[in-house]
């Protein structure tokens, strides 16, 4: 090749695709089978007498516990792997994020290791969700300020 | 002057022995290896610590192979993927030998064969020599990617760290296999800058290294039973090829690729193939060089292929240089 770009060009050309008709098949059915499962979980806790907040707080804490259990037990990457982002989306994704980081940096150590590394991939979610969350707080004070 | 350095005492490889992982030890290849460890551990409580046993381990072999004790070795040549290659200096500082820590990411075994040709023909103090390298997938993703249980996909150009480990042991001899010439490879920055297509980002240094050495020996690839290249994987097995195309050189079916061979890509995830310093390194002393001893191959090309990256290098964009350095053996009488 002449140069750095026409190689690139061809390098990117040549190079296979991922299946994306085949990950997104396999997101929508296994990401909506997870939001089945959230949806029965609420009904149950809707009929053992709960109010719909507290059904809906403890859905979210039992597919986050699925999740993390999953991942502890070494199954969740392997269905991560075929359904892609159906358990990426979900609030399951964010449980393996940070779950995942935990187990893997338990041997440099409880504070250098799980402490300062448990957010390595969620961390940016935090970080720019907590301060997009305080903008729209700011805005929103300002618009009702004059409504 | 040239680039092709021909040892003034020949050297011979008279020991090898190579260790795997689970994986690999259910490739294609599985059987050929000296010892395997389904549970990727090696005995040790961390994966860091695994590399450094599967080093060792691998040492242990080819000394067991040739009958011989660690104290025979004068001088020992490693190198392994982790940061300031602590899985070499982990595993092997009980031996208690003059060691060489070497780092050319996943050309290492190459690298190494070079330095102790070199050595070993040029210093008359040196009777033995050792050179070991390995690669850990989990050490690996841990320290490049991302954690082990995270669940995520990756591009079908990505390539899967063997968790494998090799050494060879070298002395001054004329027969058995032996170290025909060596030659380091050039730096070569090919605009790649995606760590999940490293065969696309090794293949010019590849293309870079063979059209050197087979213009300056005046060789073609068919003077060899195999043209072997470390893990340029089928993304960058193919690459090379065309790279190599408009030269008028064709390896065609001498072009063996270690990191093609060391997984089944029917039954097994790894994309475009097997990769790190320990693939080159198992599949050698598993595959070829015991091909040599039974004189079932006379003459081969082992080209090794590095990604030399970190990292931070990465995450700032930078181009992943490429690197290959490439010796070849002969079996002589």
């Amino acid at each position: 090749m002449d140069n750095k770009q026409a190689y690139k060009k061809y390098v990117d050309r040549r190079a296979a695709r991922s299946p994306v008709l085949r990950n997104c098949v396999a997101a929508f059915w296994v990401g909506g089978s997870i939001c089945v499962l959230g949806q029965l979980l609420l009904t149950l806790y809707r009929r053992l007498g709960l109010l719909l907040d507290e059904a809906s707080t403890l859905v979210s804490v039992s597919l986050i516990f699925l999740a993390a259990a999953l991942t502890a037990l070494g199954i969740f990457d392997r269905i991560a792997r075929y359904a892609g982002a159906g358990t990426l989306v979900p609030i399951t994704g964010f449980a393996n994020s940070v779950v995942s980081p935990a187990i893997d940096t338990k041997s440099e150590g409880l504070v250098l290791g799980v402490g300062a590394k448990i957010f390595t991939i969620a961390g940016p979610v935090l970080l720019y969700g907590i301060l997009c969350g305080a903008v729209y707080g700011v805005i929103y004070y300002i618009v009702t300020l004059f409504m | 002057m040239g680039h092709i350095l021909k040892p003034r005492e020949r050297v011979r490889i008279f020991s090898r022995g190579s260790a795997v992982g689970h994986d690999e030890y259910r490739g294609p290849l599985g059987g050929l290896f000296d010892f395997h460890d389904k549970t990727d551990r090696f005995g040790a409580d961390t994966w860091e610590k695994a590399e450094g046993e599967l080093g060792r381990t691998a040492l242990n072999l080819a000394l067991n192979r040739a009958k011989l004790s660690h104290t025979v070795l004068d001088l020992l040549f490693a190198g392994d993927l982790q940061n300031q290659c602590v899985a070499s200096s982990g595993g092997l500082s009980s031996f208690g030998l003059p060691y060489v820590g070497l780092y050319g990411a996943c050309s290492t075994f190459v690298e190494g064969l070079l330095c102790a040709t070199m050595a070993l023909s040029s210093c008359r103090e040196l009777s033995r020599v050792g050179v070991v390298t390995t690669s850990h997938n989990c050490a690996a993703e841990r320290q490049f990617r991302l954690p082990l249980e995270y669940g995520g996909q990756r591009t079908p150009t990505a390539q899967w760290t063997a968790t494998a480990g090799g050494c060879v042991l070298l002395e001054r001899g004329e027969s058995g296999v032996c170290v025909d010439r060596v030659m380091a490879g050039r730096m070569v920055d090919g605009g790649i800058s995606d760590a999940a297509n490293m065969g696309a980002a090794m293949a010019p240094a590849a293309a870079d290294s063979l059209l050197r050495f087979f213009s300056e020996s005046g060789e073609v690839p068919t003077d060899y039973d195999a043209v072997v290249t470390g893990d340029l994987g089928r993304e960058g097995s193919a690459i090379l090829s065309d790279l190599l195309a408009p030269h008028g050189i064709s390896l065609g079916d001498r072009h063996r690729d270690c990191g093609v061979m060391l997984y089944d890509p029917d039954r097994q995830d790894v994309h475009a193939g097997g990769s790190g310093c320990g693939c080159i390194a198992s599949v050698s002393c598993a595959y070829f060089l015991p091909k040599m001893e039974k004189k079932e191959m006379k003459r081969i090309l082992l080209m090794a292929t590095g990604a030399l990256m970190s990292p931070s290098s990465i995450q700032q964009g930078g181009a992943i240089i490429g690197i290959a350095p490439i010796v070849t053996l002969e079996v002589r009488e």
